[in-house]
């Protein structure tokens, strides 16, 4: 055929739904793409399929009734929900945090975000087609970290630990030292992770320059996280807030140049350096003393008699997937009035589509990877 | 961050006509001014609230509020919390997608879960419940099918 009997062909878009069983999408999420080729020309995300109304049930129940429940929001990332909750509910009563707690809430914090991005870095590389041998690599280094949060609260992913004014339980016999051999042996594995990744022919050519975000966008869209960062902002709540007692860290927030699914890689990559800095910071200066307050205990053992003030409250963190928020509204009883969560997957999600418009159908895939979601949040 | 008083009396000195209250630390806006004020509070030199970081909506027994916590990334300030106002019948609110994206899917959540329209926004559906569910479950009054 001819070039010129080609032009005059009558061509249409093709609608393809990708999901909600796809292995690419992670979960129970659809992508309605519509294809000119293999050109995405529209893109539309669909969710809500493990809908269970989280906040209609948490404004049924205690107060600490729902720390259980924050657990099964983003289910790789117990710890930190758990640690946005507590935080959100401790400023709106007005609890204090004893300093061994504090330190105990950091140490889990940093090993959560390193469990987050090991995860996502070899499920981004399943993604881009190595199918499952990355994973396992990243799987064997969690199972480590997992094996020591089953250690102090009994589970391995649903850990419920956080308490408000403290957590549940102190450590266990040989907890430090277990992170301690964290701490040494995790840049070894970053080593040789980056030895076979950072640098590979395969990976530049399908991260670079694929699924940009401009800084500008990243802003007025709500983008936060290591996505946010890698679009070149520098913002991470832990040092804006300094909530806990971050503020006592020395560490550094590693930023982007183009905003592309590489930088996203490779943010993460830098990030969990920064956070074995801060382990090991907080391995060492780590006091004795209580690990819950003796107000927080007793709530603990009576969530009925548990009634913070009137009033309401915003409490943020840095959770490994971006800003993780709480908006309570408490009418004086023991069971929130108005129960809140902001999910930085779900916010994260809304400009997928302006990512994915004009790349091929495959680098769609690629591009939701490196967003980074779980759908026990994004649909609560 | 300056204190909300003197923000409260640089938008009313800003924007002649426009009254707004503070309560509990919020401040709260009239449904007509929201749209305007939300432009000033975002293009102000003086707060530049660029990033607009969770929008949700309380259902209380006479009203239904919309709450918005806003950061500015360039001045490192925040959050202001912002509540706008409306009834539980109609329960329209002028949408702040255009002026800060990350409305969007927050608004389409808002309305989904709580019933509040949001006039303007440019694809107002359900997000988390599925079409052609009637009810809003966030809504105080909501009783689920089983109970």
């Amino acid at each position: 055929m001819t070039e010129e009997n080609l032009s005059t062909l009558a061509t249409q878009t093709l609608e393809v739904s990708l999901g909600p069983q796809h292995p690419s999408t992670h979960g129970v999420f659809r992508m309605n793409a519509t294809l000119d080729g293999e050109t995405i020309v529209k893109l539309k995300p669909v969710m809500g399929y493990l809908h269970r109304n989280h906040e209609k049930l948490a404004e049924d129940m205690t107060y600490l009734g729902s720390m259980p429940y924050t657990d099964r929001l983003d289910y790789i990332c117990s710890m930190t929900n758990n640690f946005a909750y507590a935080l959100a509910v401790e400023k709106l009563a007005g609890l204090e945090v004893p300093e061994r707690a504090e330190y105990i809430r950091i140490i889990m914090a940093e090993l959560t975000r390193l469990v987050n991005h090991t995860l996502l870095i070899g499920f981004l590389l399943n993604d881009l087609g190595a199918f499952f041998t990355p994973v396992l690599y990243a799987f064997r280094e969690r199972e480590k970290i997992l094996d020591l949060f089953e250690s102090v609260s009994g589970s391995r992913m649903m850990c419920n630990y956080f308490r408000f004014g403290g957590v549940k339980i102190d450590f266990s016999p040989g907890f430090l030292e277990g992170v301690k051999s964290i701490i040494q042996n995790y840049p070894k594995f970053l080593d040789e992770f980056e030895k076979l990744l950072s640098e590979n022919e395969i990976l530049m050519a399908r991260c670079q320059n694929v699924g940009v975000l401009s800084k500008e966008l990243a802003i007025s869209a709500g983008i936060s996280g290591p996505m946010l960062r890698a679009s070149g902002v520098p913002y991470d709540i832990r040092k804006v807030d300094g909530y806990s007692i971050y503020n006592r860290f020395n560490f550094r927030v590693p930023i982007g140049e183009v905003g592309d699914v590489y930088d996203r890689y490779y943010v993460r990559i830098l990030e969990m350096r920064e956070s074995i800095k801060i382990l090991a910071q907080a391995v060492k200066e780590i006091p004795e003393g209580p690990f819950i307050s003796p107000k927080g205990a007793a709530g603990a053992k009576a969530p009925r008699t548990f009634k913070p003030p009137k009033g309401q409250v915003y409490g943020r963190i840095e959770a490994p997937k971006g800003e993780l928020g709480f908006y309570l509204v408490s009418d004086g009883s023991p069971k929130p009035y108005r129960y809140h969560v902001r999910p930085p997957s779900f916010i994260n999600l809304t400009i997928l589509e302006d990512m994915c418009i004009g790349n091929k159908i495959a680098d769609a895939i690629v591009t939701l990877g490196s967003v980074d979601i779980v759908l026990g949040e994004v649909d609560r | 961050m300056k204190s909300l008083e003197e923000l409260k009396q640089n938008l009313e000195s800003k924007m002649p006509g426009v009254t707004s209250v503070l309560e509990e630390g919020c401040l709260v806006i009239s449904k007509n001014d929201w749209l305007e004020v939300a432009k000033f509070l975002k293009s102000s030199p003086l707060y530049s609230f660029d990033y607009l970081s969770s929008v949700t909506g309380v259902d209380y027994p006479d009203r239904l509020e919309a709450v918005y916590h806003l950061y500015s990334i360039e001045k490192k300030i925040g959050p202001l919390t912002v509540k706008v106002r409306t009834d539980r019948q109609k329960g329209e609110i002028p949408s702040v997608t255009p002026v800060w994206r990350s409305a969007e899917f927050q608004e389409r959540e808002a309305f989904d879960l709580l019933g509040i329209h949001f006039t303007g926004h440019p694809d107002l559906r359900r997000i988390l419940m599925w079409e052609g569910f009637a009810f809003h479950p966030l809504r105080k009054d909501y009783v689920a099918e089983n109970d």
